[in-house]
């Protein structure tokens, strides 16, 4: 018989109405005097299987797919039989074995190999999973030999500049100062990417040990999560998760009897994009108005307060316990080139098979989007792939086989940032997007730098223009040595980036800029 | 009205934090829906900044702002993800149905509406989120009656109160 059920608390999960779901089955179960736990499990990421509910018996974990509220008294029937999967095999919701869903064999799961397994604030769950077993053994290393094993690692910022975070630690480490910080960007504002989120819903202690190893690497006893307030129910997990682990000893003083201490704070955007670019995020935890900084100074030289800062994505820090815990080598083996271990792709927009999948570096966008992702959710053929949030550019056809690999995807012109990929079907107006682009920059410019504060507008303008048909061809001049000054004289990747979806709106799909 | 006393409480709470004024921004807009004229100075003074410094934080950022508004904050994806399934339908609708454009309120004050750039829900566009509850693959019928029950639970809380 059932001994437990799992029903997800991300975000996406509860969004297609888990917590309705899971009340029922709450209710049901009380009314019965069953003594079967319920559990509020992370979510696996495969989101267009959402509420994905799972099924304990002896036997393993059993899903059904997509449960709505009328599902849940045929299924409470079949609870108490010895045989569930058997019984459950009638029913058209009914998937079989959760390890053996095709879309998570298929994967390479090593930072999200945790998400959804149990509750994600469970910290005995967490450490039966492996958890903690990096701080365990960082805590036991000098601070050297803690940033020699990230270096050896090859691991690159998974934010989206893919800077090698080694290299970034040992100029935390060598830089002498007696206050340095560790930020973790938790910003993730790039439409079509959720990885962080999910992360930080599905596997919180994950990323808070990376960032108390990343103190205890460089010397820093503060650790600051800045996270967007577009993220309501990651902020609750969050605070939850490290008010237990300061209940349990691994964050505050001497933790875990070491000399080594440190204190962790989420920290609230306020609905400003430009915060997701380091520098303009520091100044936003400082009190101030999100501003990009020019460098250098470096942050990790002169950062938050003007001390020595290492500032790294979600999920880089959540891959450092990985790291720590199974060695430089065993991530290392990860990849291709000089992109190393595993990518979280989110595959987001007009997609069948929507989700987080976790694969090595060298998978194409081409078995992404159709092995995974099945083609679109409407049905209709693919026009446009914009890999790398709202900055990144539009993948034609024609190299749909390029390899997910930073260098790869940077020569031909693209990148591969936080690993979103938004896919929109023939009924996508590609000018419309483009006008999109330049909207956004305008919304969200920092207004730093003339480039991008003014450029969006004129941007907006000259595209406007072109909407309406009036002197196209000059327009494009326009268009075009617009997007060269932004891309060249803006101070950060906002204004510099923009133009690439919008050039490459205008190479691949120009009839739509012409008719 | 007078907000000294709360904005001082709130004031007290948070001075102690490094880089407080978006903690307290934060919990004033939480307090009241939204930032009083008063505050700025009041803000000025305890934190050792000048009102302009100030001023410039709350206009900065789209989540502060300085005029109360409707009390239930809903907010539409306007990002490529969810456009990709339909979202720009989707937001003319919703400004048709409230009568309301963006940064507006309706005369009932009940909702504020809002446009947002990514909830983070992209895998099921398109999402839209009312107050701290986000929704997924959203569609015209659904939103109104998603607004239907915000109307419903105001006229049960009058009720109550009656």
């Amino acid at each position: 018989m059932i001994k437990k059920i799992f029903v997800p608390i991300d975000t996406t999960a509860i969004a297609l109405g888990s917590n309705v779901v899971a009340e029922i089955f709450e209710n049901a179960l009380k009314e019965n005097g069953s003594d079967i736990q319920l559990i509020r499990n992370g979510s696996r990421g495969m989101f267009w299987l959402e509420p994905l509910i799972e099924f304990e018996n002896n036997n393993g974990r059993f899903s059904f797919k997509n449960v709505v509220p009328s599902d849940v008294l045929p299924i409470m029937q079949l609870l108490e039989a010895d045989d569930f999967e058997n019984l459950a095999t009638g029913n058209e919701k009914f998937l079989g074995n959760t390890k053996e869903i095709e879309y998570l064999q298929n994967q390479s799961r090593l930072s999200f190999s945790k998400a959804g397994i149990g509750d994600p604030l469970c910290l005995e769950n967490y450490t039966a999973l492996g958890g903690f077993k990096g701080l365990k053994k960082a805590l036991g290393m000098k601070p050297q030999e803690i940033v020699d094993e990230v270096k050896n690692s090859g691991l690159r910022g998974r934010g989206g500049a893919a800077f090698p975070t080694g290299i970034k630690w040992q100029t935390v480490l060598d830089t002498k100062h007696p206050k340095k910080y560790v930020v973790c960007n938790a910003d993730e504002g790039d439409s079509g990417t959720f990885a962080d989120r999910l992360l930080m819903e599905s596997d919180p202690y994950q990323l808070i040990e990376g960032m108390i190893i990343a103190g205890a690497a460089v010397g820093s006893d503060q650790g600051y999560i800045y996270l967007r307030s577009e993220y309501p129910y990651a902020h609750k997990t969050l605070n939850t998760a490290i008010s237990k682990c300061y209940a349990e000893g691994f964050l505050g003083k001497n933790m875990l009897g070491s000399n080594i201490s440190f204190d962790l704070e989420v920290r609230l955007g306020a609905g400003a994009y430009i915060c997701g670019e380091e520098t303009s995020l520091l100044e936003s935890l400082e009190g101030k108005r999100g501003m990009v900084r020019s460098k250098p100074p470096l942050p990790a030289i002169e950062g938050l307060f003007g001390c020595p800062t290492v500032v790294n994505n979600v999920l880089t820090l959540g891959a450092i316990s990985i790291i720590l815990g199974q060695g430089a080598t065993f991530y290392q083996d990860f990849g291709t080139g000089r992109s190393r271990g595993t990518l979280p792709v989110q595959l987001a927009g007009n997609i069948k098979r929507g989700g987080l999948i976790e694969v090595p570096f060298g998978v194409t966008l081409k078995e992404i989007v159709e092995g995974f992702g099945n083609g679109t959710h409407s049905g209709r053929p693919i026009k446009a792939i914009q890999v790398g949030g709202p900055l990144g550019a539009f993948v034609p056809k024609q190299q749909w086989d390029t390899p997910l690999d930073y260098e790869a995807f940077s020569a031909i012109g693209a990148m591969i940032g936080h690993g979103g990929i938004v896919v929109f079907d023939e009924t996508a107006n590609m000018f419309d997007q483009a006008r999109f682009a330049m909207e956004f920059c305008e919304i969200e410019s920092c207004g730093k730098c003339t480039p991008c504060r003014i450029g969006s507008t004129r941007g907006m303008e000259v595209l406007d223009k072109i909407g309406l048909q009036q002197d196209v061809d000059s327009n494009l001049i326009l268009l075009e040595e617009l997007c060269d000054t932004m891309e060249n004289a803006s101070l950060c990747a906002m204004g510099g980036m923009t133009p690439f979806p919008v050039k490459s709106a205008l190479e691949l799909y120009k009839e739509d800029f012409t008719s | 009205m007078n907000y000294k006393a709360e904005i001082l409480d709130i004031v007290r709470d948070h001075i102690d934090m490094e880089g407080s004024l978006l903690p307290i921004l934060h919990a004033i807009m939480d307090r009241l829906n939204f930032i009083p004229e008063e505050a700025i100075s009041l803000l000025a003074k305890k934190l050792n900044l000048s009102s302009a410094e100030v001023s410039g934080v709350i206009s900065f950022y789209h989540d502060f702002r300085k005029e109360r508004v409707g009390s239930h904050k809903v907010q539409i994806c306007r990002s490529e993800a969810c456009q990709a399934m339909g979202s720009r339908d989707l937001e003319k609708h919703v400004k048709t149905s409230l009568g309301i454009d963006y940064g507006e309120s309706t005369k009932d004050q009940l909702i504020y509406l809002e446009p947002v750039y990514c909830l983070g829900n992209c895998a099921c566009s398109p999402s839209v989120r009312i107050d701290d509850d986000i929704h997924a693959r959203v569609t015209p019928d659904s939103f109104d009656n998603l607004i239907s029950d915000i109307k419903l639970s105001k006229t049960r809380d009058e009720d109550l109160a009656r």
